[in-house]
């Protein structure tokens, strides 16, 4: 194949897989899983064991609407 | 330190020492980078000694500030989110500690080298070839300890912070195994394997994307987690963050020739360079907008919070630089800027404002839950820092951009017979006053550091707290 198809080819390929992963970013069906992995910075501090170290954030599923 | 309460899940020793001694190498990093400075302003301090002299403090310098100060940023940072985030312990203690000590001993392997003026001669791959075989050591087991935290995860997710520091810690391997092939010729002394243009491209593939790696997605890591935790709200957008990663990543590894413009590199390769970069301002520009968005309702807290402040603030400078970068990528542009001082006003902007300031906030936000003390010392005292540093970082990117832009247009203007306007002497003393006022937003920043460094002491040490954590352990 000559260098330049396959550069071209490339080109379109990293396109679609691009867009692939916008539509699976933005598709219903992730989202539920992603405002879950969104709450994790906060979701040890339920259980946590040490309470004073985060007492000042209790603040649980916090969402952006 | 020995004092502190250990948490009966995470590793909190490891993040200590690594929070405690960014703290240290920052101050000596910046100490060393106000020494430069003052050297170029008063060549007199370069005292007529070869290990003092400008040119083998300036590497010092760079490595302290990048590898000691935000190396060890990143590896507290990284440790600390990996395991809050995925809720285990470290999988190895004992590896862990050994990248501790492993990348002290480098550090201090450097400040011994450099000023003897052993190099490799190769931009922030300086180190003769015996330490980059340590650093590669070092930096596979704490890939080891980082990816096998997160395999043996509670949770069912990786959290988006630890993607890009996991990103950051592979793509560095790479960069640093490839582009430290050497031929040794004696324990000091080695030969790149690459030869010519070769080793041009390969020397700044790595010098670019130690930039995209280690100055900005490990950072970005830091991002996502401490933004969102000190203004007590997740991420403005999930989503963007999964295509914020993903784009970053794909346009990084690309844009490394624009440090080659208008060299013996093929004229496409630098085209290439240049589109790439320009297209990399999408993806930085998206995370920006995301970690700033984080505060959306939440904006007041930045009148109370001096953190979030540090936080905030270094988000604007990264999308200033990032900003800059492609605007710098532009050739014709270029041929302005390359050689000149605005290259260093633009690495300041981001390695100050944004690689240095989300770092400390960092540090701030850590310090107090990994001792068990309530909060640091003084909030007083961080509100002068975050002024010290903001204020520094302008005066030092404002007189680069002023010398910067200066130096270029003397360079290029030529008489009515093709001679040059001025000597390259004229434009020197020409910057003597950028020099100085760059000198004086190093000095902010160093005597900010310090105070950090008195503050954390304050907060390791009080007693008070250490009751009121006792109490509750
Ligand atoms: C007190 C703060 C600092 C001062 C006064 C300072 C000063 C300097 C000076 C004088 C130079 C040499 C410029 C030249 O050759 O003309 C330099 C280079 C450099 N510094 Fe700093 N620096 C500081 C902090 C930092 C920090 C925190 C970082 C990174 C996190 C950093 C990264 C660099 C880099 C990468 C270069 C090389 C630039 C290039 O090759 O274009 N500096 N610095
Ligand atoms: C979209 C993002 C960026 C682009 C496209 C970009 C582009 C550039 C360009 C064109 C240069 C000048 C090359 C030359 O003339 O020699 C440069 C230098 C540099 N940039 Fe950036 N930049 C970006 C972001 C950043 C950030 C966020 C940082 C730091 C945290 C950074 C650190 C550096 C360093 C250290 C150098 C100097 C390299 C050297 O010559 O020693 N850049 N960048």
């Amino acid at each position: 194949m000559d260098i330049n198809v396959f550069r071209g080819l490339m080109s379109v390929v990293l396109l679609f897989a691009f867009l692939g992963i916008i539509a699976w970013a933005y598709s219903k069906k992730q989202k539920k899983s992603f405002d879950e992995a969104a709450n994790l910075p906060f979701a040890d501090e339920a259980e946590n064991d040490d309470p004073n170290l985060d007492a000042s954030s209790s603040l649980e599923n916090k969402k952006h609407d | 330190m020995s004092t502190a309460i250990e948490h009966s899940t995470y590793n909190y020793k490891v993040v200590r020492q690594f929070a405690i001694m960014t703290v240290v190498w920052g101050i000596v990093g910046m100490l060393v980078g106000v020494w430069i400075a003052a050297q170029l302003a008063w060549p007199l301090l370069n005292f007529d000694l070869p290990w003092t002299s400008f040119g083998r403090l300036r590497p010092l310098h760079t490595n302290a500030v990048i590898f000691a100060f935000g190396g060890s940023a990143l590896f507290a940072t990284s440790y600390y989110v990996v395991q809050r985030t995925c809720q285990v312990r470290l999988i190895s203690d004992k590896l862990a500690a050994f990248t501790f000590w492993g990348w002290q001993l480098v550090i201090v392997l450097a400040a011994i080298t450099l000023p003897l003026g052993l190099t490799q001669g190769k931009e922030y791959a300086e180190l003769i070839w015996p330490i980059d075989l340590l650093i590669a050591v070092v930096w596979v087991s704490y890939a080891a300890v980082f990816i096998g935290t997160i395999y043996k995860r509670k949770t069912s997710h990786i959290y988006v912070a630890n993607w890009f520091f996991a990103a950051f810690i592979l793509t560095v391997a790479v960069l640093h195994i490839v582009n430290s092939m050497q031929l040794p010729t004696s324990l000091t002394h080695s030969y790149s394997i690459y030869a010519g243009a070769t080793d041009a491209m390969v020397q700044w593939w790595y010098g670019h994307n130690a930039v995209g790696f280690f100055l900005t997605a490990g950072f970005l890591g830091m991002m996502y987690y401490f933004v969102p935790k000190q203004a007590e709200r997740p991420v403005y957008s999930y989503r963007l963050s999964i295509v914020h990663f993903w784009a970053l990543i794909c346009v990084y590894m690309w844009a490394g020739p624009h440090h080659l413009h208008y060299t013996a590199l093929p004229d496409w390769a630098q085209s290439v360079g240049m589109v790439m970069s320009l297209i990399l301002l999408a993806p930085s520009w998206g995370g920006m907008i995301n970690g700033m968005m984080t505060l959306s309702g939440a904006w007041h807290k930045l009148r109370t919070d001096p953190i979030l402040r540090f936080l905030v603030v270094s988000l604007s400078f990264y999308g200033m630089s990032t900003f800059e970068g492609p605007m710098m990528s532009i050739k014709t542009v270029n041929a302005l800027s390359h050689y000149t001082d605005w290259t260093v006003g633009h690495v300041h902007a981001g390695a100050l404002g944004w690689v240095a300031m989300i770092s400390i906030g960092s540090v701030y936000h850590m310090i107090p839950r990994l001792f068990g003390k309530k909060d640091m010392h003084s909030v007083d005292l961080i509100n002068v820092h975050f002024w010290l540093s903001t204020v520094g970082t302008v005066l030092y990117i404002t007189s680069m951009w002023v010398n910067g832009i200066m130096q270029g247009l003397m360079w290029r203007a030529v008489n009515a017979d093709g001679t040059l306007m001025y000597t390259f002497i004229e434009s020197v003393e020409a910057s003597h006053p950028g020099f100085i006022v760059r000198w004086l937003g190093g000095v902010l920043w160093l005597t900010g550091m310090l105070i950090m460094a008195y503050n954390v002491y304050m907060t390791v040490s009080s007693k008070a707290s250490e009751k009121a954590a006792a109490q509750t352990a």
